[in-house]
C-alpha cells in the first residue's frame, strides 16, 4: 500500500509571505518531505518571508525544535526570514525548562504581528539595498 | 492503583500514542495542562531514545503512592546495546545519533525523579516520576 500522502502539511501564499500550520504529529519522512516542499514552494513563488504556525503542536520536543530549526536556517540560506508563531504557554515553559534552544528563530504571538514583523525585516532590507 | 499501560514502541509514530497515552492518565489523574506538557515532553524523549538507539522496548505507565502524595511512574524499557556512561548520556550536546543531544538530561529537568540502569549489552530502563502538587 502506498503512505500517508493525505500526510501532507498545506503550505499558502500571501503577497510576498508564505504560511504554514502544523497540525499533524511530525515523523522523520514528514518531515524531510515538509522542509523540501516549502524550500521548493520558496523557490518558486520567490517569498520573502516564511510563517510557521504550531499553535496545533501539544509537544515540542528536541525532534521537533531540530526541524523548526533546520527549516529557519534552510529557508534562511534563500534568503527568506522566517516566523514561528502560535507558541503556547505550557510549551514555552517547557522549552526553556528543558533547555531547549530554537537557534534564534523570530517568534511572534500570532499571525498579524508575525506579517507586521516580516513587513519590516523585508521593508529593511530593501532599504539597506537601494 | 494497579492500573498499568503499556505501550509497545518500536517505529517513530509509537512515540506519538506514547505520549498521547501517558498524557491522558496525568489529565486524568488531575495534573495541569504545563506539567501535562512537562510529563508529554519527557516521554518523547524517552520514547525516541528507544527507537533511535535500541530499535523497540515498551513504555510503561502506572500511579503510584508516596505517603499522602500521587505521582506518575514512567518506565522505558528497552533491549538495545545499553549505555556505558550514563553521566555522559545525560550531559547536554551528547549525542551518538545526531540528534539534538539534550534529549535525556532534558527529560531529566522536566520530570521530579529521574533514574537511569544500563550497561553495554545490557538494555537499558530509564524510570521517570513526578509527583501531584497538592
Amino acid at each position: 500500500m502506498k503512505e500517508i500522502d493525505y500526510e501532507q502539511i498545506p503550505i499558502l501564499k500571501i503577497g510576498d509571505f508564505l504560511v504554514t500550520s502544523i497540525q499533524i504529529p511530525l515523523h522523520d519522512k514528514l518531515a524531510v518531505k515538509f522542509q523540501q516542499d516549502l524550500l521548493q514552494k520558496i523557490e518558486k513563488t520567490k517569498a520573502k518571508g516564511l510563517i510557521v504556525d504550531i499553535t496545533a503542536i501539544d509537544v515540542v520536543d528536541s525532534f521537533i525544535t531540530r526541524i523548526l530549526v533546520e527549516i529557519a536556517k534552510m529557508a534562511g540560506l534563500m534568503g527568506v526570514k522566517t516566523v514561528l508563531v502560535g507558541l503556547r504557554p505550557e510549551i514555552a515553559i517547557t522549552l526553556v525548562e528543558f533547555g531547549m534552544e530554537l537557534g534564534g528563530i523570530k517568534t511572534a504571538l500570532d499571525l498579524e504581528s508575525a506579517l507586521s514583523l516580516l513587513r519590516r525585516c523585508v521593508d529593511e532590507a530593501d532599504g539597506s539595498d537601494g | 492503583m494497579g492500573d498499568e499501560k503499556v505501550v509497545q514502541v518500536k517505529s517513530e509514530y509509537d512515540i506519538v500514542v506514547a505520549r498521547s497515552v501517558v498524557r491522558a492518565i496525568a489529565k486524568d489523574m488531575g495534573f495541569g495542562l504545563v506539567d501535562q506538557t512537562r510529563i508529554a515532553t519527557a516521554v518523547s524523549e524517552l520514547a525516541r531514545n528507544i527507537v533511535m538507539h535500541a530499535g523497540e522496548g515498551v513504555i510503561l505507565v502506572r500511579e503510584i503512592l508516596k505517603g499522602e502524595t500521587w505521582g506518575i511512574e514512567i518506565l522505558a524499557i528497552d533491549n538495545g546495546p545499553g549505555i556505558s556512561d550514563i553521566k555522559l548520556a545525560l550531559s547536554d550536546g551528547y549525542s551518538t545519533k545526531g540528534s539534538l543531544g539534550v534529549g535525556l538530561g532534558g527529560a531529566k529537568r522536566l520530570m521530579d525523579e529521574f533514574e537511569m540502569e544500563s550497561a553495554p549489552g545490557q538494555g537499558t530502563t530509564i524510570r521517570v516520576r513526578k509527583w501531584l502538587p497538592k
